[in-house]
């Protein structure tokens, strides 16, 4: 398959590729450091977790067309002011979902499985009556269209270039607040162990809802980010799940070094392997090595060692 | 959350009012098109009783029934459809004498994981057997490494994605997102006509009858109460010194290969099976009907699997739009409000007052009867 390229072609082709693979791997970790936070800290299966991103997604798409119908001229910006609405408005929800369902099922987390299913038909639906069920897409601004020319056949675009310094930037925050606040020292502590975090006087009740609200919140940053990249549809969000859930699991549930990890891992896997076949093949090879190898180290990645 | 160790004979009530229902009632008050409908319900219920024994029961949560489902379904279908391409019946084709969606993909020799399927007894063998085994080897790998609870649930559900991509993805031997269509006879039975289509009812009944005779033979069982007591407390039962993997991986093998059963009457009573059978939302959906018919309780399945698939196709007539509120709304009543499921209900309201009307003392907890000591 190597025959007819050149030294150089060759180079630039993968070259190419692992760049694919890099915004690859920032739409992974957009997706799955929300859901590493609520799977993998709170240790519930929130099965609606596309359904936010695809409401952060027809955030941003309404703020579009509000910026384009009032202020046309502030266009180049409106992206910023979607990525909050995004956030704020899939974090309200998150956390009204939480206060209304989730909070009685922390016990059971097999059922918190389907219930949000459940929820992600509803979400679905309701998508598809306010919006339609055709895809909707965004206008870029024009500083984010085109792309930069690094060498003479190697070519970046500005929107990738943007997804993923937003990923970088959104991974860092997340780690400050979970690692370097107090309010994070005081998400761990519940996640390790309920009682004694009860116990010493932190409001276990308010840390879950504002812990689900954070995960749903960036869940909706990540739909923000994905109106850059493609079309946004009622049923997207399933697409993603399987791949989120893989992500967060493979990384170790519990460690967000690890769901960074192993987004890298599975992203350039596929994105290599998207050269040599077909799109299907190289995402059914991936899966299956994934799972392959989970079922080898069953705890994912990275552990995190914890006396229970 | 009481295991439901009743009494044996009022569990044989129970299921010979379901078998009077299915095999006497329905067949005399619906026509043909609607007989043929439940018919494709109750194939559903084959998975759904599977589910009970192994997610409650035995307390495995498997979110890739589907797969077992379409792998039984494509078995048969793999059957029926070289059957229905005999080189008489397409010789327009550029290769006659294979399936007419190889030829579109120009494919021009039979695969050989095809061949086999020339026979039916292989054909009924692979049914139960390949279903069965794939669920082995899955299961053998994660049960072993004690992987359980979510992450089984979430790999399962990895494996219906993997599966639905596959078979869409290789169209030539899978016949793609169509799914393997066109089906004509088994040797030489029409089964495209309403009276094979009676009759295939019927043999789908005595089939779903007899799989939950053997849930419940497998319930009552020693191995039976080791499921419940395994889901309970795990680590309690092995350290009494069983192999707790074992047990789980036989219940999950059982269901998978029930499910497959499921699968293979689907097939036939349908005419066609699709990708769209197999993946993440079906898989997830038979789940539902387990959930909503009682998770404990096998009647309780098959009642929910009809009472959810009745709704679903008299709603999505009516209200399309509806319908999927309906569905989630559903799904969060269910598991929010009564876990049990419709077998709940009917276990905390309707059975005292029963008793009471025949003027009988309910039976007194019936699950206390002394498991045997081991």
């Amino acid at each position: 398959m190597f025959m007819g390229y050149s030294l150089g072609e060759l180079g630039s082709i993968f070259a190419m590729q692992a760049f694919a693979g890099l915004i690859l791997f920032s739409v992974f970790v957009l997706m799955s450091l929300g859901l590493a936070i609520i799977f993998g800290q709170m240790g519930v299966i929130n099965m609606a977790h596309g359904e936010f991103m695809i409401l952060g997604a027809y955030m941003t798409y309404l703020t579009s067309q509000l910026f384009q119908a009032y202020l046309p001229s502030l266009n180049g910006i409106y992206f910023f002011v979607a990525m909050a609405v995004a956030f704020v408005v899939s974090g309200a929800l998150g956390m009204l979902v939480e206060w209304s369902m989730i909070r009685f099922l922390y016990k059971r987390p097999l059922d918190t499985l389907l219930a949000t299913w459940g929820l992600s038909l509803i979400m679905q639906q309701a998508f598809r009556s306010i919006f339609g069920a055709r895809e909707v897409g965004v206008e870029l601004p024009d500083w984010m269209m085109g792309s930069l020319p690094v060498t003479d056949t190697i070519e970046v675009q500005i929107n990738g270039l943007f997804v993923m310094g937003l990923t970088t930037l959104i991974a860092a925050a997340v780690y400050l607040l979970m690692f370097r606040s107090r309010w994070g020292l005081q998400v761990r502590a519940v996640v390790q162990n309920r009682t004694m975090a009860g116990a010493v006087g932190i409001s276990t009740e308010r840390i879950d809802r504002y812990t689900f609200g954070l995960g749903c919140g960036i869940a909706g940053i990540a739909g923000s980010a994905f109106t850059m990249i493609g079309s946004t549809g009622p049923t997207a969000g399933q697409l993603y799940i399987v791949d989120t859930f893989l992500v967060v699991v493979f990384g170790g549930a519990a460690s967000l070094a690890g769901t960074i990890a192993s987004a890298f891992t599975i992203s350039q896997a596929q994105s290599t392997m998207e050269f040599f076949m077909s799109g299907s093949m190289a995402k059914v090879l991936t899966l299956l090595v994934v799972v392959g190898i989970l079922m080898l180290r069953p705890e994912g990645l990275f552990v995190l060692k914890v006396r229970r | 959350m009481t295991p439901a160790f009743t009494l044996r004979a009022k569990d044989l009530i129970g299921v010979v009012i379901l078998a009077l229902l299915l095999a006497v009632v329905l067949p005399l008050v619906l026509d043909p098109f609607r007989l043929n409908m439940v018919g494709k319900y109750l194939t559903y219920a084959f998975v759904a009783v599977g589910l009970v024994l192994c997610w409650g029961n035995a307390g495995i949560l498997s979110l890739g029934q589907g797969v077992f489902f379409g792998l039984g379904g494509y078995c048969m279908a793999m059957y029926l459809k070289l059957q229905a391409s005999t080189p008489e019946a397409t010789k327009i084709q550029s290769t006659p004498g294979i399936p007419d969606f190889m030829d579109w993909n120009q494919i021009t020799q039979l695969p050989f994981f095809w061949v086999p399927f020339k026979s039916l007894g292989f054909s009924l063998l692979a049914v139960v057997l390949v279903p069965a085994l794939f669920a082995l080897v899955l299961a053998f790998a994660l049960f072993k490494r004690r992987v359980g609870g979510v992450y089984f649930a979430i790999i399962t559900q990895a494996l219906a994605a993997i599966m639905t991509i596959l078979i869409v993805g290789q169209q030539g031997y899978t016949g793609g997102i169509n799914g393997i269509t066109d089906l004509r006879t088994l040797q030489g039975w029409d089964i495209r006509t309403d009276s094979a289509k009676f009759i295939l009812y019927f043999v789908n009944v005595t089939l779903l009858i007899g799989a939950i005779l053997l849930c419940q033979f497998v319930r009552r069982s020693k191995l039976g109460r080791i499921l419940v007591a395994m889901r309970d407390k795990e680590d309690r039962v092995r350290f009494s010194g069983y192999d707790v993997a074992s047990f789980k991986i036989f219940v999950f093998c059982f269901a998978a290969a029930l499910a497959g059963v499921g699968g293979a009457m689907f097939t036939l009573q349908v005419g066609f099976m699709s990708p769209s059978f197999v993946g993440i939302t079906p898989s997830i959906e038979m789940v539902i009907y387990t959930a909503v018919g009682g998770r404990l309780s096998l009647l309780g399945a098959v009642y929910g699997t009809l009472l959810v698939n009745w709704a679903k196709t008299s709603f999505s007539e009516s209200f399309p739009e509806l319908w999927l509120f309906g569905l989630g709304g559903l799904f969060i009543a269910v598991v929010l409000l009564f876990p049990n499921g419709l077998a709940g209900l009917y276990r905390s309201y309707v059975e005292p007052r029963l008793g009471a009307l025949f003027g009988r003392k309910r039976p007194a907890a019936p699950d206390a009867t002394p498991a045997p000591a081991e």
